[in-house]
């Protein structure tokens, strides 16, 4: 009986292991910190070279020259020659809704239906996510947890990546509306023998229709007097105002146009943009209308022969030139794991014209106005939440980006993972 | 059966001109024909380079009697004047499928994959079907013939198409009146092969090209064998492929990459194919050249695209708008480098299109005699039929066509179509009439002026001095004229209705407008009395022509250059090996140099020459390096780019197959990843099964053909897999029936097919006859260290176990690919001697990869391992350099040795690091200036040098893209005017390129 008992308890153990692989959520900020001699980089595009950040009970305290006089406050780390950033934001991620790709129970990013923007991505985000943990190490924070699929995905939530649920990791809650535009091109029916080709697609116009139909009929319902209630009419609610912003994945110059129609349609106070392979040819009307884009991965190979062999590398270079306001994402085949990449798909928007600071934005504090978290993140300025990090050089190249420290709210953040361990284990099995 | 009732019918309605005499009869009594048939008078094309005026051609039972200047024509003939006509052979088409019933795919439900083959006692792929006969399907399609008739075909070859070796044609006379007694000219004339499978059965093999290509092979190896009596079975397939060997062989390639595989396979059974191309043979003609073959070629141009829609007109590609300006110089360029190629209806929508095409071809500068010869004589020898078919002579079949006159101009017509002796009558030729005639009525002079095509007759009638409104009419063989009255303040017509003979005079009625009806004679006026007034008077009738709708011929003129390869961003004359002196560099060596600051490279003759502080070369071109990095190339090898299949998925074992028959030399990916800094890859077959396809390692040599792309001073390669892949974890619940479905499984496929490979290889050194298998021949190679194996796999168990089985077999496993559990058993990995190629960071896709760590690399480095970081992805590839530096990051590897998991030990693992991966005088001068430290993000490539010869250049890139610009501009305004002109444009499609990975299944 004992022994059953040994026996229950490790397999407890070790399926907790397997399953419950997730590193312990930081303590809450008892003590001030106070980061020294570091090279700054604040996100808004400033740097302080030998600065000083103070953060206490999970805020910025202090941001300036580490030559300020000043009492430093609580445990002092001295950072000489390191760089300290904020906490990088992955907006329109799946992160946590879907663990392992190739297996179905663990999928939870697409619900069924087309019109869904009463689904709430919030509630099935895992902080227990192995993949999520692992994106600490790169400096990567804070994410934009999106459904996907449908006409109408449904509503995402932003999150930080250290928590012990949901609850404890939201930072805004439903956020946003995911439209996903109906595409101008369609492919043949390639299982009835027709050429897999793109083409013009005869729906589109009928799609838009609808979608525009039932803005409106919700724009309706909000009025008012209704004897039933409709739930995904009523997540619409907040479109107008500015309470939730409308995020249209879309990438053709024409879809982006109508994108901006429609905005305009139904008094859409906040849109944006996501995706924009060809945003930057329609920038005119963008800056017009004050819509950000949240540009496509980076690191794609252009969608045709002829384009430019680094047109997805300069895409945001020329939408920032133009005045428009970007951030980055990063949605795509493999996209989750591949979120810890977004700080060098920033340093390749360096590369191809931007310069440093600017491509930082790109994925802080660019972002956060994008999602409207920007009073809470995105760049280090006093009042705004410890989420930052120190990393041993440059974070936007793969060559330097080496992270110390990571603080999420000022909490002082374990950067092991499922990962770090394997390679402990066995980086110690052939030191024997 | 109803077919045999049809021709029942036609046998007894018809007076059939060849009812043999040894056919009794009961209806009647028994008559025969016996006269003969003389065409006098006419232009009679002989042959493409024969011509005579004013000939005659006599034929009598079908066949040619005589033909010439002035031949004796029998008493008992039938004579037909031909006077202003001309006479052509008719037309032949090798490549059809008219009058030959094909096959259609039964529906079917089940979703599971069909292995095994569905017939017993033929060949074990139900896709090789050399026992089919056309003969055996005829059904003959009097429409679809008339059709033919009007685009001036007289004799078509047809064939089932259906499957990849698909049985005889047959050589079918277009003779609407005739049965199988006459209409078969040949019953089993060539063999027909493709790529595509039998809609017949769903067996899965070949589910690739390059499966295909083996498979053929193969079953001509098979062939061989059964031929020498060796098999205990009846192979009734293989009967009739070894009888079909001796007819002409025909294949389907469809495009000038399939051309020159299917050329190449051939050689190695030495079959010299005639190949059925695609119309894109001009893109690399030198190559077409070189395959000796003879081609059939479609006229099939493509129609403009609508580009109206700027949105939509930006997705067509530079290519695709070239192909509309191009291809209709196809048949031109072909016969300047003097390709044999006879042309056919392949391809095109409607028989209607086939002239109008051609005709674009001959104003873009095809020589008449060319595409008559085309459509004559060069099928017709091919067929092996140049007696009987493509030229008039006695002898010759009475196949001819009657035309108003030159074939090749829109404005001539078909009159009549002339098959085995029977006319086809397409149109009824209008009398000539034109000319100038007087006539009188009611004493009142009047001239007649007919003018204009026959076609389009003109008339003009008048009086000493007014010009009267006139209107013809000709019909068959009536003339009807109306003309107003003298007194034109009168609204009054005379209306005139004669007869047609052949006489120049018109006679008829004339219907006054007082009612009266009088007797109208017009005679006809001596040349010389026609004024050359009247031709003016034609030139200013021409106005009212529609001409001017028509499209721009395409000419010499307005040829838009061929690039290498043919799309944006191609070379317009091919890059040649240079002299450079790279000054001031920074060199990473990967030897033990390391990195040289502030040093010169000099290149030449292809090769690393020199490496020293101020260096100097007499004619060298010198780039200044300072600030910049000199490195070797980076070499991928995990690649699935520049091939056009990835994956044979039909058998757990496809050792048999190639990449290198695949490759595609035409795939922008190349150019991206010299933009990358690539310069050698391994393509690998995907990882669909335990046993992969042969890889082909290439360089990235932009702009030549897929056979000049391979490295030869590499060694063979082949793909193996293990995991959820092999055991089809991810393919569905229908994919759960082909061995292996569990790792246990794969091992057992390794150990019988190793073992198999082993008695095979006993028995062929015995000396006792033995079937040749390309598959056993490759695992033989496998085992006796000839060729290496680079294995797809994750987890830790399943690579021991190779490991395992590799040493039964007392040999080793070369390269682990993705290998992302490496770190889990580095220790056994040196042990056994392997290397690792794997991922910077990629996991959690599949569940095999939940342990996946980014220090994988760095892990296996440290033991001891060979490392090398791959791609396995068209798009990653070109940044593998930032690849690597993420062994930096993750598990602080130096950066010296990062820098070789992407060149030297690549090359290492694959055997070429003897002349290329690293900087050191006497190796391959394959090299990348880079603006920055190569590993940093910060980096972009330069150049990209490939054996000194500069494949990619930023600077040029710059420019290109201006001209890419440019000339899809010029293009599409091209196209737009097309539109406005009235012409018919397509809508756009938008060809998706196929992102291929490890999981491609094609």
């Amino acid at each position: 009986m004992k022994l059953l008992k040994y026996k229950l308890l490790g397999l407890a153990v070790l399926l907790s292991s397997v399953l419950l692989a997730q590193q312990t959520p930081a303590p809450k900020q008892t003590q001030a910190i106070s980061i020294e001699g570091a090279t700054a980089h604040l996100g808004n595009g400033k740097v302080i070279d030998n600065a000083l950040i103070m953060f206490n009970d999970g805020k910025l305290t202090f941001v300036g020259s580490a030559l300020t006089k000043i009492a430093r406050q609580g445990t002092i780390i001295n950072a000489k020659g390191k760089h300290i950033y904020p906490g990088f934001i992955a907006p329109n991620s799946t992160l946590g809704l879907v663990e392992i790709d190739a297996v179905r129970a663990t999928e939870d990013e697409n619900e069924v239906g087309t019109m869904n923007p009463h689904i709430r991505s919030l509630i099935a985000y895992n902080t227990e996510s192995k993949v999520v943990e692992s994106m600490r190490i790169n400096g990567v924070l804070m994410g934009q947890i999106t459904p996907r699929g449908g006409r109408i995905s449904g509503t995402s939530s932003v999150v930080q990546f250290d928590a012990w649920n949901w609850e404890d990791a939201v930072i805004k809650e439903d956020d946003g509306i995911h439209i996903n535009w109906p595409n101008p091109f369609s492919r043949g029916r390639w299982w009835l023998g027709e050429p897999a080709t793109l083409k013009e697609n005869k729906n589109y116009n009928k799609q838009v229709d609808e979608l525009n139909t039932y803005i409106k009929e919700s724009a309706v319902y909000q009025l008012g007097q209704n004897t039933t209630r409709h739930l995904p009419y009523e997540a619409l609610n907040g479109i107008t105002t500015g309470d939730k912003t409308v995020y249209i994945h879309v990438d053709g110059e024409k879809g982006i146009t109508d994108a901006l129609r429609f905005k305009q349609a139904h008094n859409i106070d906040k849109l944006v943009i996501v995706g924009g392979y060809e945003a930057h040819l329609v920038s005119n009307l963008l800056v017009e209308q004050n819509v950000p884009v949240l540009l496509q991965r980076v690191h794609s190979k252009p969608n045709n022969d002829d384009d430019d062999y680094d047109l997805p590398f300069t895409l945001a270079n020329r939408l920032v030139n133009d005045g428009v306001l970007v951030g980055l994402e990063n949605a795509g085949d493999m996209e989750r794991m591949n979120t810890r990449n977004l700080p060098f798909l920033a340093g390749t928007c360096a590369a191809y014209g931007l310069d440093k600071e600017t491509a930082l934005s790109l994925i802080t504090l660019n972002t956060a106005k994008i999602l409207g978290i920007d009073d809470m993140v995105g760049s280090l300025e006093v009042g705004k939440d410890a989420t930052l990090f120190i990393s041993e050089g440059d974070a936007l190249d793969m060559r330097t980006n080496k992270i110390d420290k990571a603080y999420i709210q000022g909490r002082d953040v374990i950067l092991k993972s499922h990962q770090t361990e394997l390679y402990e284990r066995y980086s110690n099995k052939y030191k024997k | 059966m109803i077919r045999h009732v049809f021709f029942l019918a036609v046998f007894l309605c018809s007076t059939t001109l060849f009812a043999q005499e040894y056919i009794p009869k009961n209806d009647g009594v028994k008559t025969a024909t016996s006269h003969y048939t003389a065409l006098k008078h006419a232009t009679i094309h002989l042959s493409p380079t024969e011509t005579i005026e004013n000939g005659t051609l006599v034929f009598k039972d079908g066949k040619i009697v005589s033909v010439g200047k002035s031949v004796n024509i029998p008493k008992n003939s039938i004579i037909i004047d031909a006077t202003g006509k001309t006479i052509y052979p008719s037309f032949i088409d090798l490549y059809s499928t008219f009058g030959v019933k094909q096959p259609k795919r039964e529906p079917n439900h089940s979703r599971s994959p069909q292995y095994d083959a569905s017939r017993e006692g033929y060949y074990w792929n139900d896709h090789i079907r050399p026992e089919q006969n056309a003969v055996d399907h005829l059904d003959y399609d009097t429409k679809k013939a008339t059709a033919l008739h009007k685009a001036g075909f007289g004799v078509v070859n047809s064939h089932i198409d259906d499957g990849i070796i698909r049985g005889t044609g047959v050589l079918l006379a277009l003779n609407n009146e005739g049965t199988s007694a006459n209409i078969i000219l040949e019953a089993q004339s060539a063999q027909y092969t493709g790529t595509s499978k039998s809609k017949l059965s769903r067996q899965a093999y070949p589910t690739s090209l390059m499966g295909a290509l083996a498979l053929l092979r193969q079953v001509h190896l098979d062939a061989d064998w059964y031929a020498q009596g060796l098999s205990k079975e009846k192979d009734r397939a293989l009967e009739a492929l070894i009888q079909n060997r001796t007819k002409v062989q025909i294949v389907e390639a469809g495009s000038k990459l399939n051309a020159l595989r299917l050329d190449k396979v051939g050689d190695e059974y030495n079959t010299q194919y005639v190949i059925v191309g695609g119309g894109d043979e001009y893109e690399a003609i030198q190559d077409i050249k070189a395959t000796q073959a003879k081609f059939i070629i479609p006229v099939n141009f493509t129609e403009a695209y609508d580009m109206e829609d700027p949105f939509l007109a930006r997705s067509v590609s530079l290519a695709d708008l070239r192909q509309w300006n191009q291809q209709p110089h196809n048949p031109r360029i072909l016969a300047e480098n003097n390709v044999e190629f006879a042309l056919s209806t392949y391809k095109l929508e409607k028989e209607a299109d086939f002239l109008p095409q051609l005709i674009k071809a001959i104003e873009a500068g095809l020589p008449k005699e060319k595409a008559l010869a085309a459509l004559t004589t060069v099928p017709a020898g091919i067929i092996g039929q140049s007696n009987t078919l493509g030229t008039l002579k006695a002898g010759a079949y009475a196949n001819f066509l009657v035309t108003s006159g030159d074939i090749f101009d829109k404005k001539t017509t078909i009159y009549e179509n002339w098959v085995t002796g029977v006319k086809n009558e397409l149109e009824v030729a209008p009398k000539d009439i034109r000319g100038s005639y007087a006539f009188n009525l009611e004493n009142e002079k009047y001239t007649l002026n007919i003018s204009g095509t026959l076609d389009k007759l003109k008339a003009k009638t008048k009086t000493d001095n007014t010009t009267l409104g006139t209107k013809l009419n000709v019909t068959n063989d009536w003339l009807q004229l109306t003309f107003s009255t003298v007194d034109t303040t009168k609204q009054e017509f005379i209306r005139v209705v004669s007869n047609l003979d052949d006489t120049p005079v018109l006679t008829g009625k004339a219907y006054l407008p007082n009612g009266k009806e009088l007797p109208f004679k017009a005679v006809k006026q001596t040349a010389d009395t026609t004024t050359s007034d009247d031709k003016k008077d034609d030139d200013d009738d021409d106005d009212d022509d529609d001409d001017k709708e028509e499209e721009t011929p395409a000419t010499v003129d307005n040829f838009f250059p061929v690039t290498y390869p043919n799309l944006a961003f191609g070379f317009e004359n091919k890059p040649q090996q240079e002299t450079l002196l790279f000054k001031n560099v920074t060199v990473w060596t990967n030897e033990k140099e390391g990195i040289l600051e502030q040093t010169d490279v000099l290149i030449k003759n292809g090769k690393i020459a020199k490496i020293g502080m101020n260096l100097n070369a007499k004619n060298a071109k010198v780039i200044d390096g300072t600030g910049k990095h000199l490195t070797a190339g980076i070499i991928d090898e995990h690649s699935h780019i520049a091939t056009s299949s990835v994956n044979e998925s039909g058998h757990n074992s496809t050792a048999e197959v190639s990449i290198e028959d695949v490759l595609n030399p035409d795939d922008i990916n190349i150019y991206r990843n010299l933009a990358g800094g690539v310069t050698s890859i391994q393509v690998l077959h995907g990882s669909a099964n335990p046993i992969g396809g042969r890889s082909a390692i290439i360089k990235l040599k932009w702009g030549e053909s897929a056979r000049n792309l391979i490295n030869p001073h590499a060694p063979k390669f082949i793909k193996f897999a293990l995991g959820e892949n092999v055991k089809q974890s991810n393919w569905g619940d229908a994919a759960k029936t082909r061995f292996p479905q569990t790792r246990m499984g794969v091992e057992q496929v390794y150990i019988d097919y190793f073992q198999r490979a082993k008695e095979y290889e006993a028995l062929k050194t015995s000396g006792k006859p033995f079937r040749k298998d390309i598959e056993m021949e490759t695992l033989s190679e496998i085992i006796n260290k000839q060729r290496f194996i680079s294995c797809h796999s994750y987890v830790q168990s399943e690579i021991n176990m190779l490991m395992k089985v590799a040493e039964q077999f007392n040999f080793n496993i070369n390269t682990f690919t993705h290998i992302l559990e490496g770190y889990k058993l580095a220790d056994k990995m040196v042990e056994h001697g392997v290397g690792g190629s794997t991922f910077s960071d990629w996991w959690a896709y599949k569940y095999e990869v939940n342990d996946a760590i980014p220090y994988n690399a760095a892990i296996m480095h440290n033991a001891g391992v060979t490392v090398a970081i791959n791609s396995d992805d068209g798009e990653m590839s070109r940044r593998l350099n930032q690849e690597a530096a993420k062994a930096v990051k993750y598990g602080d590897v130096s950066e010296i040795e990062a820098w070789k998991f992407v060149t030297l030990n690549p090359a290492k693992l694959l055997h070429i690091s003897d002349r290329v991966g690293s900087i050191k005088v006497g190796k391959d001068a394959d090299v990348v200036l880079w603006s920055d430290h190569p590993l940093s993000i910060y980096a972009k490539a330069e150049k990209t040098i490939i054996e000194g010869v500069t494949y990619f250049d930023i600077n040029r890139d710059k420019a290109l893209r201006e001209a890419v610009a440019k000339e899809k501009n010029e293009l599409t305004t091209l196209m737009l005017q097309a539109k406005n002109k009235g012409l018919k444009t397509k809508p756009i499609e938008k060809k998706e390129k196929a992102h291929f990975h490890c999981d491609s299944n094609f």
